[in-house]
């Protein structure tokens, strides 16, 4: 007789997960001399004798004395050890991404990863005839980027989003060396990217921050006003900015920083929030920057390869890192043409660029065309005042600015502050807790700017259910807050380690960056 | 109805769904979600870009089909270096970096994104191996943006304002490192001997009491050893300055590891470690160090520290001094800036020192030596051509010298593409003063036929 009734799975919450948890050791640890993980390429026979063993032209103070002290160990076994490690890492491809506000985790195709492969033995300085397939595909998607944002030219080189914002900086200090002008401060406001301020300070600028409307949440024109003189050189924002908050007087902070005489940065490094709906063009900017690891889903690789493309407008692509792809009718051609100019920026990172992450934006756009594009902005906006409005229903969680309308573009930043106040768990708490049903939650860049931040952001890419599921996790969280707000100030309970003794890592007496400084400092 | 309908990247592109969700947010038209962005800044017409194709089929087709318009290294046989090195991969390093969980990871914490964190520290702990030191950081994006770092931190180190660099370094490193340094340091050239060396007299003239650092590559931009490092060293640390060193890692198994000749920051890029060249992509820059707290204070790059928990017998990580950084509280007025920058190549590093471990690398090291100096010989054979024409101890990359045949080096290579072959860079229009001069990358992949073959083709090319 069969006893089995139907297993009840309508809890809406993952009570059950636990991360994966190997107690992995240190590679170091799994070394057994005489194990080997590849048997190297060998020199031929025939290359062997007639020079011999190689090393002995090294003079007897650059030989290396004694072999280098790295692991030995079988190649099943190296395999073994980082399966497992890939598996105590919490990517994309295994969690609804929903958590990691301001990152833009959206779905990276497996399609545009497989095809990549085929760049792997390409080289840089390969005669331009050899390489029209993929100099066709940067010029292709400089073109289509030049069209989402309406500047004029793009580069590639710069490796990451801060590297896109530094371009920038570098070329508003090149462009404004050009004209001999000594401006010396640059504007940005407290909820941009750090970057936005560390990345014009190393070009030499004094960082003045705006500080948001305490009513609407956006920078005040008028305090704008009060603080773009004759020695600002550059403002730079992003346009929604971390709290989610369009900014729809923007184009007046960009014409009276014109008057002014400054430049204008965009930091689009998420884009996600407009496009085909609004580009940098029409609010004037002069440049922006795209993060194609973030908006152009290529993926995030635990912290790149990526490329923040940056773009001008007409009249400052002499100032742009070179080389750049041009078509001459027939071929595309490298244009060196501003690589030697007195004033320009003339290289941010070498050679073009990560031309995968270039290569799988341009796939991306293509298995996308016009309509996905402005679909993926229209959908992630639509999830996430969706999300808004669910997380507006929990107790004791409520969004800063609302002013009545009381929507978002692509993301917000929310607050516990009240189950803070009743409870004593924080967001940094609840953000461990969160780990324990396999999911991401982040708070905010530092400095907290407002009291027990919580930053989200679904994109284009969860289903109704996945969002469903990450706001029933969290109100799941916040009641245990009240419940057992031990356990949560404890957490992270089911997730691959537990709480990190944090005091070693600010003491250089305690501190261990390398596993040889690990065995030196505790024997 | 504007946008993709059902696309499968999109599960909530239902038009259905869509009216449901709307409905739910008291909202009729996707138009509601952007009532904060003025009509004015909007765009009101559908963006000039291709059609979506309609299968994921046919964007393969396409893609296959643009790809087919390149020739690859495996293809032709490449001599091409200068930077980009092409290394055989193991196949361990492919798979684990392709891996979803690390590929589409990103800024998780040490709870949840261990093994990122654990892979990471472990990537660095092999590499402060290779090189000798303590401390190496979360990669950055490539050799010149971890050379320009160094010099950044050699800067503030002794709070000294110029880096001296020498002559015959690689003119975009260079100009990444000025771009990047901006006004803080002064690069100072110093000249090089025929060998193509530092020259010591010239160094020692430039010293002074301004010099924050000597910066040097081993092996050189043109492949060149410098082969008394700790003089330099010396000479450096004489005039109160730092001896800063650029390497390439995977020499690293035969050549002695820089801190045992004086190096006090030692950079590279992890590109030759596991990482295919990627058309340039596979770039990666580290920097290391001594365990010293000044020193430790200012990389700008993320340190994941190994530390305890609160469960007995558990590894944890976290992030070492986090407020030097510009994630933390004092964001411009921390160390430079980070962010995004390569760690996946980190991870794959790291795949690829445990993979070869100490034989291996020491192997890979005399294999690249030894397929180098044939070529070099072979070379050198044929009249009127010049092989290792700087007269130095190489490891993998020399320069041959066509100055003797007529030809220059971009009519010798184009000859070569005929047959198929990438010839070595052209660097005359760098440094006319070597006349018609290219840099040949020979490494571990290169057979005997391999390089009879391109012998025999140099031959016939000038002849």
């Amino acid at each position: 007789m069969n006893t089995m009734k139907r297993i009840d799975r309508s809890a809406k919450v993952r009570v059950g997960f636990h991360e994966a948890k190997w107690d992995e050791p240190i590679i170091y640890e799994l070394s057994k001399p005489g194990e080997r993980g590849i048997l190297a390429p060998k020199a031929e026979k025939q290359v062997v004798q007639a020079v011999g063993d190689g090393v002995s032209v090294l003079p007897a103070a650059l030989r290396r004395r004694e072999a280098v002290n790295l692991p030995e160990i079988s190649q099943n076994r190296v395999l073994r050890h980082y399966m497992r490690l890939s598996q105590e890492t919490l990517g994309a491809d295994v969690n609804i991404e929903i958590g990691q506000g301001t990152c833009t985790m959206k779905y990276s195709p497996k399609i545009n990863e497989q095809l990549a492969r085929g760049l792997f033995d390409l080289h840089p300085l390969q005669d331009p005839s050899t390489v029209q397939g993929i100099m066709e595909i940067f010029y292709q998607t400089d073109k289509y980027m030049q069209e989402i944002s309406g500047m004029s030219r793009f580069t590639f080189q710069p490796g990451g989003g801060s590297q896109g914002l530094f371009t920038m900086a570098s070329i508003v200090r090149a462009y404004m060396d050009s004209r001999g002008e000594t401006r010396d401060e640059f504007i940005t406001t407290i909820y941009s990217h750090p970057s936005d301020a560390a990345a014009p300070a190393l070009k030499g600028y004094k960082i003045i921050y705006l500080q948001p409307n305490p009513e609407n949440g956006l920078p005040d024109f008028e305090a704008f006003k009060a603080a773009c003189t004759s020695r600002t050189a550059g403002f730079i924002q992003a346009n929604p900015e971390d709290t989610g908050l369009f900014n729809g007087q923007i184009a007046r902070f960009v014409d009276y920083a014109h008057q002014m005489g400054a430049l204008c940065c965009y930091d689009q490094a998420n884009g996600n929030a407009v496009l085909g709906v609004a580009r940098a063009k029409e609010a004037g900017f002069d440049m922006c920057h795209f993060n194609l690891h973030k908006t152009f889903s290529t993926p995030h690789g635990c912290g790149g390869p990526a490329c923040g493309a940056t773009g001008v407008r007409e009249g400052l692509e002499e100032f742009l890192p070179a080389p750049l792809i041009d078509f001459d009718g027939e071929k595309y051609v490298f244009n060196y043409a501003f690589e030697n100019k007195e004033f320009g920026v003339h290289k941010v990172r070498s050679y073009y660029g990560v031309a995968p992450v270039v290569f799988k934006t341009y796939c991306w756009i293509r298995s996308m065309g016009p309509n996905g594009l402005y679909q993926v902005t229209k959908t992630a906006v639509l999830n996430n005042n969706y999300l808004f409005r669910k997380m507006l229903e929990i107790p004791g969680i409520s969004a800063y600015y609302m002013d009545g309308k009381n929507q978002r573009v692509e993301q917000c930043r929310y607050t516990m502050e009240k189950i803070f106040q009743d409870t004593g768990v924080s967001t940094g708490d609840v953000q461990r807790r969160m780990m324990d049903f396999g999911m991401h939650y982040w708070t905010s860049h530092h400095p907290y700017f407002l009291p027990e931040p919580i930053t989200l952001e679904p994109t284009e890419s969860p289903s109704r259910e996945d969002i469903d599921e990450y706001v029933n996790t969290l109100r799941y969280v916040f009641q245990e807050c009240y419940d057992n707000p031990e356990y949560v100030k404890s957490a992270p309970h089911r997730s691959t380690t537990h709480q990190v003794d944090e005091s070693v890592m600010d003491d250089p007496e305690k501190w261990a960056t390398t596993w040889k400084v690990y065995l030196r400092k505790y024997k | 109805m504007r946008g993709f309908a059902n696309h499968p990247y999109i599960p909530n592109s239902d038009p259905r769904i869509q009216g449901e969700m709307l409905h739910e947010i008291g909202m009729t038209s996707l138009d509601d979600l952007h009532r904060d962005i003025p009509d004015e800044l909007k765009l009101h017409r559908e963006m000039d870009l291709p059609e979506a194709f309609d299968s994921e089929y046919a964007l393969q087709r396409h893609v296959e089909g643009l790809l087919k318009k390149n020739r690859t290294c495996k293809e032709y046989l490449n001599f091409l270096g200068a930077g980009c090195w092409q290394h055989y991969v193991p196949a361990l390093c492919d798979d684990i970096n392709s891996r979803g969980e690390f590929l589409t990871g990103y800024g998780g914490e040490p709870y949840n994104e261990l093994g990122r964190f654990q892979s990471l520290f472990e990537y660095a702990s092999m590499v402060a191996e290779l090189v000798g030191m303590d401390v190496v950081n979360v990669p950055t994006m490539d050799w010149a943006q971890a050379a320009a770092t160094t010099a950044r931190m050699a800067q503030r180190y002794t709070g000294r304002r110029e880096v001296l660099v020498p002559e015959l370094m690689d003119p975009d490193k260079l100009n990444i490192m000025r771009n990047y340094c901006a006004d803080d340091v002064h690069f100072i050239k110093v000249r090089c001997t025929g060998q193509g060396l530092l020259d010591k007299a010239d160094l020692q003239s430039k010293l002074s009491e301004n010099t924050a650092g000597v910066y040097f590559e081993m092996p050189g931009y043109l492949g060149q050893l410098e082969t008394e490092p700790q003089a330099i060293s010396d000479l450096a640390h004489a005039a109160g300055a730092l001896s800063l060193v650029g390497v390439d890692p995977i020499t690293l198994g035969v050549l002695e590891a820089p801190a045992n000749y004086g190096a006090d920051i030692v950079c590279g890029d992890l590109q030759p470690l596991g990482i295919h060249m990627n058309y340039g992509g596979g770039q990666s820059g580290f920097m290391a160090t001594r365990d010293e707290e000044k020193m430790v204070m200012e990389f700008p790059s993320r340190l994941f520290g190994i530390a305890p928990t609160s469960q007995k017998g558990e590894y944890g990580f976290g992030d070492v001094a986090y407020d030097r950084t510009s994630f933390g509280h004092l964001r411009e007025k921390a160390k430079e800036y980070v962010g995004t920058q390569s760690a996946l190549w980190g991870i794959t590093a790291g795949v690829y020192l445990a993979t070869m471990g100490p034989r291996g690398m020491e192997e890979v090291g005399q294999a690249m030596m030894q397929n180098a100096q044939y070529a070099a010989a072979k070379i050198d054979a044929i009249p009127g051509l010049k092989a290792n024409a700087l007269g130095s101890v190489f490891m993998k990359e020399f320069l041959v010298d066509f100055s003797g045949t007529g030809k220059t080096v971009e009519a010798v290579n184009r000859a070569l593409l005929d047959k198929q072959i990438f010839g070595g860079k052209d660097i005359s229009k760098e440094f006319p003063q070597l006349g018609q001069c290219a840099l040949y990358c020979v490494t571990e992949i290169h057979t005997g036929e391999d390089l009879d073959r391109l012998a025999a083709a140099l031959a016939e090319v000038t002849r």
